[in-house]
């Protein structure tokens, strides 16, 4: 209650402008917020992933979603590139391997659970919440359907459900929160044959990730996707090529993408407590310039009278 | 008695409002008047149009555009918002001219530009509508949830409040064709605020819109992703309104000529030249911003790239070009080369909020300009709210003191 009140009145404050007078708080917009230092978060390795799409079908069951049109186990699927859709949170996709063409790699896409997610930022009801455990979730009971959070992932991330009248909502990866909460591990962690998929502290993750590369540095390029990439994710990837030969954005801002936006909200309350007082001068100048012509033409008409 | 009195006062009041909607013609005449060549092409389209946006409640939003999972946003929000809202700022712009700065003479057009206004923002709203996954939850960012740090809830707030404000600022047009002096007063009395209020919102709002792409500066055009794109729109956007002043009046004296008077027809030419100087100067500013935020992100190399020269058309053949046209019509006092030029910058604007929101967004996917090119319902359901939009505003204009003034409200 009290938390819906400050809410409000944070909403009242940067709507009228009244925010000048205070610092300009909010979670997400404040920059102050590095995270809670608990999280959990994800680390794939794509030097371990045979693609056999184990983790697609353990999260299509614990997440109940549709049946996919393709079975799991036929490989066809990796003829194109796909991207998680309304059906499916998760995909696979294929890659030529440039260093050793005889073994392809395999690269799982899901949403990235961000730091300071962009979609959250964008969301004009606030739909989205940054959970202190780590995953990012979407609440499609206030989505409207704007689909500015697709937008705004720099991942290609949300899907959206085109096809449905009356509940269309976002579709996205949710880092099986319930299994977290329930102290189980994410689906897609638990059926992963190999060392592809570990799930755990995003802190212990960079570590580990950090030891895979330094102990063989021949299988690894030396980065970690997601450390700092759009302000940091807690998926976390380590490969044995080089990330845009996967498929990566390599191009992204080190800082989380609501920074960008920040120099343009704080110009927002100074408009609103500078607008009024500049225009009301200039009306209020305008006026006195008026009367003081018409008041001149009388003047002289009048003059102009007696002379006659 | 007293009973029927109350009769005979409301069948009168049916009487008198019929008399007002028919413009004093009966049943039969004013069917008759509606055949025309417009009309019946306004009618096709809308039988195309009107029956896909009710199958969009049968089959989804799928039926009626062809947004993606990469591409969610397409013509209803690059036509019907990012150009329709740009170009709807008359109504600020006109009016600020007019009550605050006090240029008076442009009182003829002063009505028409906050008409433009309103019904722009209105429409822009129904394409919102049309493109929102659950549009009967618009106003969730207003009651149920607050994004405080999304442009997107700025733009909500702003758009619906302004809406409201550009209601007051024509009701008096409203209230004079209803006859309602004592509350058209008090509806006059406000008209500073609502301006003021209206300069707030729309420097806000306007700029805002060029905001929301800043949020993904990976998926842009370096060409058009600028740290600049908020006062670009907004800078883009005053001489948006001021040639689009110049295209509603033009069209206005070009088709309703029997319905306004002389106060409008016979200051406007003068007034057309005035505004295409404005104009002119406006665009001049704007191109010097580009000039600064081209400069700024240093994308210079990438002048020579198909994208590059796609940029140079914009800004060359969209942008200069229109300025120097109205420059030469302003200086010739021509005022058909004006409202040529009037139009060509009306038009550059356009393209420009279709290359940020379509062709600059996305550019790096394969087969981009292939995915950006509409598909056949989304355009007719484009052309049906744009068809719907001129008939409002005709219906609006051939009735309320807008092009004409009432004799009793002089
Ligand atoms: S990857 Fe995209 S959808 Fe997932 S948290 Fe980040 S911005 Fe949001
Ligand atoms: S589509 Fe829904 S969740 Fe995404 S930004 Fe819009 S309202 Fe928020």
């Amino acid at each position: 209650m009290s938390l819906d009140r400050r809410q409000f009145l944070k909403t009242v404050s940067v709507l009228t402008g009244s925010a000048v007078l205070g610092p300009y708080t909010s979670a997400l917009a404040s920059g102050e917020f590095h995270g809670w230092p608990d999280r959990y978060g994800m680390l794939t390795d794509f030097t371990e992933c045979v693609g056999c799409r184990s983790c697609e079908k353990a999260c299509n069951e614990v997440n109940h979603l549709p049946q996919p049109e393709v079975p799991f186990d036929d490989k066809s699927v990796f003829d194109t590139q796909r991207r998680p859709t309304a059906h499916a949170y998760t995909v696979v996709n294929r890659y030529e391997n440039t260093g050793d063409p005889g073994k392809p790699i395999y690269r799982k896409v899901q949403c990235n659970h961000c730091n300071e997610p962009a979609c959250a930022s964008a969301c004009p009801i606030h739909a989205y919440t940054k959970t202190p455990e780590g995953p990012v979730l979407y609440n499609e009971n206030l989505c409207f359907g704007c689909r500015y959070c697709m937008i705004a992932c720099p991942f290609y991330v949300p899907a959206y459900d085109y096809a449905s009248a009356f509940e269309p909502r976002i579709v996205k990866c949710v880092m099986c929160y319930d299994r977290i909460r329930e102290g189980k591990i994410p689906g897609c962690a638990e059926a992963c044959p190999t060392q592809s998929v570990t799930f755990g502290k995003r802190s212990d993750l960079l570590k580990l990730a950090a030891e895979k590369i330094a102990k063989d540095p021949e299988r690894y390029i030396d980065h970690i996707y997601g450390e700092r990439e759009a302000g940091g994710t807690g998926w976390l990837y380590i490969s044995g090529v080089p990330f845009e030969q996967l498929g990566f954005s390599t191009d992204l801002p080190e800082k989380p993408m609501v920074e960008e936006v920040k120099g343009f909200l704080s110009s927002v309350p100074v408009v609103f407590t500078v607008w009024p007082a500049l225009f009301g001068s200039i009306y209020a100048a305008s006026r006195h310039h008026e009367a003081y012509t018409r008041e001149e033409m009388q003047h002289q008409s009048k003059e102009g009278g007696k002379e006659k | 008695m007293n009973h029927n009195t109350t009769i005979t006062k409301r069948d009168d009041f049916q009487a008198w409002f019929l008399n007002k909607l028919l413009m004093g013609m009966t049943w039969p005449e004013y069917m008759r008047q509606m055949i025309t060549p417009f009309n019946v092409a306004a009618a096709i389209i809308l039988s195309v149009g009107l029956p896909l946006m009710g199958l969009r409640y049968i089959h989804g939003l799928e039926v009626v555009t062809d947004a993606s999972n990469e591409y969610p946003w397409g013509l209803f929000l690059g036509w019907g918002l990012f150009a329709g809202v740009p170009l709807s700022a008359t109504g600020f712009v006109m009016a600020t001219a007019y009550y605050i700065f006090g240029f008076k003479r442009y009182k003829p057009l002063v009505r028409l530009a906050v008409l433009a206004g309103f019904l722009g923002y209105f429409f822009a709203v129904i394409y919102l509508m049309t493109d929102l996954g659950r549009p009967w939850r618009i106003y969730y960012p207003m009651f149920v949830g607050f994004g405080t740090a999304s442009v997107l809830f700025l733009v909500a707030w702003h758009v619906a409040t302004y809406l409201t404000v550009q209601f007051l600022e024509f009701s008096p047009a409203i209230l004079e064709w209803l006859e309602a002096g004592r509350t058209r007063k008090w509806a006059v009395m406000i008209t500073i605020a609502m301006t003021i209020a209206g300069i707030i919102l729309s420097t806000l709002h306007q700029s805002a819109l060029g905001a929301l792409f800043l949020l993904a500066p990976a998926k842009m055009h370096p060409l058009w992703y600028t740290s600049y794109l908020p006062t670009l729109f907004l800078a883009s956007s005053i001489y948006a309104a001021l040639g689009m002043v110049i295209v509603v009046s033009t069209l206005s004296a070009v088709f309703l000529k029997k319905r306004a008077d002389d106060h409008f027809l016979g200051n406007l030419n003068e007034l057309t030249i005035g505004l295409g100087k404005g104009t002119s100067i406006g665009i001049l500013v704007y191109l010097a911003l580009k000039l600064v935020s081209l400069a700024h992100g240093d994308a210079w190399g990438l002048l020579g790239t198909p994208y590059g020269h796609w940029y140079l058309v914009e800004i060359l053949g969209f942008v200069l070009l229109p300025a120097l046209i109205l420059a030469v019509g302003v200086k010739k006092a021509s005022v058909g080369l004006v409202r040529f030029g009037g139009f060509h910058a009306v038009i550059g604007v356009i393209l420009n909020r279709i290359n940020v929101s379509m062709v600059a967004f996305n550019w790096k996917l394969p087969d981009h300009i292939h995915d950006i090119i509409p598909h056949w319902q989304e355009t007719a359901v484009v052309l049906s709210i744009f068809t719907l939009h001129i008939l409002v505003f005709r219906w609006i204009l051939v009735r309320m003191p807008v092009i004409y003034q009432d004799q009793g409200f002089k």
